[in-house]
């Protein structure tokens, strides 16, 4: 029995569908943020997800409930797929005091304890460590849990990135190391900054198995995860998966996409994965279009409900300002 | 008992009374400790709880901030003040800003611990004394023990404690003896060393003594200084230095960071602003002087508080 099929899996249709669900959620979402953005309601940094909702979705799948997560700044489609509550993240990019984080942290640093989602890292790199550490803790209590720790190809140029894939490497711990690949650290090509450009090799070096999978695809990327989740929690060490994929808006709202040409941003555009993957379960038979409607209106009562969480959303009183710098003393 | 062994026992204790501690740095293990602190520790509590790291300061202090976020209470030591700058990113965007960027959902009950200061001939890049950069970071405490007691007794606080704690121990103090009684005050709070009535004489760590020195000195010229040692950088406990400066009206502070920017300087506003009455002359500071820190001999000396340095400040305050 080989635990890697090369044949493509029976598609089931509710898995399928749940699949799309949440990639649309992401996608729905992010475009109702952008909105909200230009609408001032919305401030501070936006880092839009759009385009790689595929790698969160279906590396989430493989993901139990006491795993760990740990994100970037681009953490909206984590979050969401981690099961955190929609309103409870617009409310926390309207900085209220029902968001996610209380208003302290805003769209680039969600957090939920309760899931075990650690947060998203405004450094690039920083939160590597972090993920060592919470699957160091995690082994030695004996506990069988996967940290799952997603950064971006730029990391890969950060002396945290080697750091980290080292010492997991040496005292084998249970971290899934995802590298989301989009090609551009905010606007420097790939290959105007690394000397080798294949990210995964880099994991090689340190004697972490990498592997790539095409990042725009959800059952891929669910099948890669699955697998290498499964050697993460047998206590195989350390695994990295690279996935390759491409944002579709700039790097962020304010950033005017000056270094990416419209040909090539067309021509990712045609592997959009929510739009393949409709076209995919159109092609099998598993979507008709009322299923389709359904999803789409169903997504759109979840975000309507979200903005309407943050709107009505209190302030955090100013008098609470300094409250949890450090515990109570 | 040495300052050495204190810390040494403070660690043994924190690892025996709770499972949840372990002890990670470079060379902590077989080498026993750059400052043979941990020496025996490994065959003690084994290679799972003492933890030989490798040259990763970054990596190895953000997986003590994971570890403590996951439910543990790691004690991590780095070598030298100056070698944690490479893991300044963790301290400050991570450790610090965990609880509160997270509305208060997470904490990072984290012990960091490395030798600091001058005055072993080490030059410019192992001899700084930057604990005031710690201590600048909402989000932190930073304590510096000058006793064989402290030693021992703070680094057991600091584990109990919720929140990320940096302790700063002076390379110069760990063959210092003294005796190693219970101490029982709280983390942030500064103690009178020495009492006197006719000048106050702050410091920390391993400046303390020359303070203590110093006050020797004055008082057989007929002036009794009295002599706090702060113990916790942040928080600081102006409080006591208040009640001390209300008896003498006369402040000195000897503090081997930097003068520009140093907890003396921090320390010197604070009275300045809420006992300016209390004063009956400007503050004082004995500080390194402003320059990377020599090799030769003669030069450190020059750059290093002194307790001639001490003794001329607090008698310009008695002009």
């Amino acid at each position: 029995v080989t635990v890697h099929s090369e044949a493509a899996p029976q598609l089931e249709r509710e898995h399928a569908l749940g699949l799309l669900h949440e990639m649309l959620r992401i996608r729905r979402f992010e475009e109702k943020a952008a909105e909200l953005y230009s609408l001032g309601k919305i401030r501070g940094f936006l880092h839009l997800y759009i385009g790689e909702e595929a790698s969160a979705v279906g590396v989430m799948q493989t993901l139990e409930a006491q795993d760990a997560i740990v994100a970037t700044y681009r953490d909206h489609g984590h979050a969401l797929a981690r099961g955190l509550p929609m309103g409870a993240l617009m409310a926390e990019m309207y900085g209220k005091a029902n968001g996610c984080s209380r208003g302290r942290g805003g769209s680039m640093h969600f957090f939920d304890a309760s899931r075990r989602f650690y947060g998203g890292y405004g450094i690039v790199g920083g939160g590597l460590p972090i993920a060592v550490g919470l699957a160091l803790a995690d082994k030695l209590q004996g506990r069988r849990h996967v940290t799952a720790c997603f950064f971006g190809e730029g990391a890969a140029a950060e002396g945290e990135f080697h750091e980290s894939l080292n010492l997991a490497a040496l005292w084998r711990l249970p971290v899934l190391f995802l590298c989301e690949n989009n090609l551009y650290a905010m606007g420097t090509a790939l290959d105007r900054s690394e000397a080798q450009p294949d990210i995964h090799v880099h994991a090689q070096s340190y004697s972490v198995p990498g592997e790539v999978v095409d990042g725009m695809d959800v059952l891929a990327v669910e099948e890669a995860a699955a697998r290498l989740a499964r050697w993460v929690r047998a206590g195989e060490g350390p695994q990295f998966l690279e996935l390759r994929t491409y944002r579709f808006r700039a790097h962020s709202m304010a950033d005017p996409d000056l270094y990416r040409t419209k040909e090539e941003i067309a021509r990712w555009q045609l592997r959009d994965p929510v739009a393949t993957f409709i076209e995919r379960l159109q092609a099998e038979g598993l979507l008709a279009e009322a299923d389709l409607d359904a999803l789409e209106a169903e997504v759109a009562a979840e975000i309507a409900e979200a903005v309407a969480v943050a709107e009505s959303g209190p302030w955090e009183p100013v008098e609470s300002l300094t409250t949890d710098v450090t515990g109570p003393q | 008992m040495t300052y050495r062994e204190a810390v040494r026992q403070g660690l043994r204790e924190a690892l025996a009374d709770d499972p949840r501690v372990f002890f990670m740095g470079e060379d902590i293990g077989p080498y026993g400790g750059a400052f043979a602190v941990s020496m025996g520790l490994l065959e003690e509590f084994g290679p799972e709880r003492v933890r030989d790291t490798p040259l990763s300061e970054s990596a190895f202090v953000g997986a003590g901030i994971g570890a403590a976020l996951a439910g543990l209470r790691p004690i991590v030591e780095v070598m030298t003040v100056n070698f944690s700058l490479l893991a300044l990113d963790q301290v400050v965007n991570n450790a610090a800003a965990l609880r509160y960027m997270s509305g208060g959902q997470l904490h990072v009950p984290l012990v960091v611990r490395m030798a600091t200061g001058g005055g072993r001939q080490l030059a410019a890049q192992h001899a700084h004394s930057l604990e005031v950069w710690y201590a600048h970071v909402p989000g932190v405490k930073a304590v510096a023990p000058a006793t064989v007691a402290d030693a021992r007794s703070m680094l057991l606080r600091a584990v109990e404690d919720e929140d990320p704690v940096f302790v700063f121990e002076h390379a110069t103090l760990y063959p210092r003896e003294g005796e190693l009684e219970d101490g029982d005050l709280p983390l942030g709070r500064a103690v009178v060393r020495r009492a006197g009535t006719d000048v106050t004489l702050i410091s920390y760590g391993g400046t303390l003594w020359k303070a203590v020195e110093a006050a020797e000195k004055l008082s057989a010229e007929g002036i009794e200084a009295e002599v706090v040692d702060l113990r916790s950088l942040r928080p600081l406990d102006v409080e006591t230095v208040l009640g001390s400066v209300a008896k003498t009206h006369r402040l000195v502070v000897a503090d081997e960071g930097w003068r520009t920017g140093s907890i003396a300087g921090e320390l010197g506003m604070q009275v300045v602003e809420r006992g300016f009455d209390l004063l009956d002359w400007p503050p004082q500071r004995v500080c390194s002087a402003e320059v990377p820190m020599p090799y030769a001999k003669h030069l450190e000396d020059a750059a290093l508080p002194s307790v001639e340095r001490i003794v001329a400040a607090a008698k310009e305050t008695l002009a």
